[in-house]
């Protein structure tokens, strides 16, 4: 396995090297170029790199007005501040119009670590969610990360993806992987359960679905980049052939990909649906890595809420 | 100044402040007075000032102007209609269901609306986008944006303003419609915000105050605007709230409610005689 690497470098890379392509992108930071990894662009494409103070609200006004005028912006900051305090700029300078600005906000969840509580940003993808029109992402590793990227340039409209702080393992390395936005990826076939993941817990997922396969238990897991626009039919023929699925996500548990993939079972094929994440609660100080496992989000939390998914299953 | 172009612009900003009380009263809502105090300015940006031509609304060399002030809509409309961007008749649709005079202004709605507005401070960040993509660009079309006194107690409108000097957004010039009151009351009762020219000078701006009612001092705040480099330019335009409208001027409690029957007719009937008196 090739080395860890953090998606949010893996964003900055992408960003040098799809600028060179598109001189229409535009990147804007709120002085944390260091940590969103937009560094790489700004040392590259100096003159089409902007930063605009810790002033997130102005930011995100001002890639809505360069949007507007043909450019493509990527806004970033952390998506404590993107998602959070500019909310509003969000919705109504890009989302009501509809403009073509790319949000990428980098330090999402618990694993940001050691900053703490408001600096954690577990809410992110619930709130873009609820905005009309706008794409949500949350890229697996850093080939991902670069798909994600390349995509929401060729997307013409409003885009969220978030990156994470801590260096995660390269998982989708082969030949076969396909990124399209809205379409999940069906890593294995099982026939008990459906793990559903993003972000970093997809490796947890996969990590699983090993454990429970020495506990019989055949698991089917599927890599949900996307949480907006929601893959439908993957759901629903995943719960049409296992009968019980488990979300996972370094995440609120309400709101985001278990709250989106728990609205499509329900309306259309009920089946128990156990959300697995970071539980409706603040987070706290500590090191990344720690802090996933105080939240048990790892590969033993996952096979935990398998469980209680088989056993509602059975009581069905 | 040509007297003649100065008298026109007169009567189109009485046309325009008759169009917007026309909207409001058949919207049975909406914000007459900072139309009222807009309406000349609005007169000699659409008539004047903006290089801009209604059948090409995405020309992409146009001149933008985004009325970050977004409630004072019908003022907006009303200047938008009389140069030809859509039938006057759809004011009267205005805040209706299906029509295309949205609440606040709507780029989706209606071509030549250069960006949605109305969540107070945000327009005027998008103008700076704007401005900052003609300099990226190499074009010369010039970006103006509007706020109200009271939407510059939003923290966001002195980020802009901070973003906009550090740019350097020359190619920028932002305009202040001071009439001094918002819902609650006077401006410098509710928080005060004022002295702006200090402030923004203090910012890095170059700062133009004007009566805001005078189409000359209007025009030619317009044109030194143009000649300054290296600095964005706000023009501080002194307003009277309602204005045109007697029992409107200078009365907070007209911020954002529609006349009645007997009302709109006295406003129609002093802005008409106002204008026959031109």
């Amino acid at each position: 396995m090739a080395d860890k690497i953090a998606t949010r470098e893996a964003y900055g890379n992408a960003l040098a090297e799809f600028g060179a392509k598109y001189n229409d992108i535009v990147v804007l930071d709120a002085d944390l170029a260091e940590a969103t990894k937009t560094c790489v662009f700004k040392k590259k494409f100096p003159e089409r790199f902007f930063d605009c103070g810790i002033a997130e609200n102005n930011m995100f006004g001002v890639a809505a007005g360069l949007a507007a005028s043909g450019k493509i912006p990527f806004a970033s900051t952390f998506a404590m501040f993107a998602a959070g305090r500019s909310f509003d700029q969000v919705r109504n300078s890009i989302g009501y119009p509809h403009l073509n600005v790319k949000i990428c906000a980098t330090h999402g969840g618990v694993s940001v670590g050691e900053d703490g509580a408001t600096h954690q940003c577990c809410e992110d993808m619930a709130l873009m969610r609820t905005i009309p029109g706008m794409v949500v992402m949350n890229p697996s590793d850093a080939v991902e990360a670069r798909c994600a990227v390349e995509a929401a340039i060729q997307h013409d409209g409003p885009v969220y993806i978030r990156f994470g702080r801590l260096p995660v393992s390269v998982i989708n390395d082969n030949e076969d992987y396909k990124f399209e936005i809205g379409k999940g990826v069906k890593l294995c076939d099982g026939t008990d359960v459906t793990i559903i993941a993003n972000g970093l817990m997809v490796e947890q997922a996969l990590i699983a679905r090993e454990m429970l396969r020495e506990d019989g238990i055949s698991a089917s897991v599927v890599n949900m980049h996307t949480i907006k626009p929601i893959d439908k039919e993957l759901i629903i023929a995943e719960a049409q052939q296992t009968g019980a699925i488990v979300t996972t996500e370094e995440h609120n548990i309400i709101g985001g990909l278990g709250g989106a993939v728990a609205e499509v079972v329900a309306e259309v094929c009920p089946v128990p649906v156990v959300r697995h994440g970071v539980p409706d609660q603040f987070g706290k100080s500590g090191a990344g890595k720690d802090l996933l496992e105080y939240f048990n989000l790892n590969a033993k939390g996952i096979v935990e809420k398998v469980k209680i998914a088989l056993s509602l299953k059975k009581m069905r | 100044m040509n007297n003649d172009k100065v008298l026109e612009l007169k009567k189109i900003a009485t046309d325009i402040r008759l169009g917007a009380i026309e909207a409001v009263y058949n919207g049975k809502s909406g914000h007459p007075g900072g139309a009222l105090s807009a309406s000349d300015i609005l007169a000699c940006l659409y008539f004047s000032e903006l290089r801009i031509n209604p059948k090409k609304p995405k020309d992409p060399k146009r001149d933008r102007f985004v009325l970050s002030k977004g409630h004072s809509c019908p003022a907006l409309y009303a200047a938008m209609a009389l140069r030809g961007y859509f039938d006057i008749k759809e004011l009267k649709n205005f805040r209706h269901l299906g029509s295309l005079t949205q609440g606040h202004p709507d780029m989706k709605t209606m071509k030549g609306i250069d960006m949605s507005a109305g969540s107070l401070g945000q327009g005027f960040s998008a103008a700076c986008g704007m401005a900052l993509a003609a300099k990226l660009n190499g074009d010369d079309y010039r970006t103006y944006a509007m706020i109200g006194d009271g939407e510059s107690q939003e923290g966001q409108v002195w980020e802009a303003t901070m973003f906009a000097a550090h740019y350097k957004l020359d190619n920028l010039c932002l305009i202040v419609d001071n009439n001094g009151l918002q819902i609650d009351g006077r401006v410098k009762d509710v928080m005060n915000v004022m002295p702006y020219p200090s402030k923004f000078r203090a910012f890095g701006w170059n700062v133009i105050s004007i009566d805001g009612h005078n189409i000359e001092e209007i025009l030619n705040a317009f044109e030194e605007a143009k000649t300054v480099k290296g600095k964005p330019t706000v023009i501080v335009a002194k307003t009277v709230k309602g204005k045109g409208v007697s029992f409107m001027e200078n009365q907070a409690s007209w911020h954002g409610k529609a006349p009645n029957e007997v009302q709109y007719n006295q406003a129609k009937a002093e802005l008409e005689k106002y204008k026959s008196e031109l």
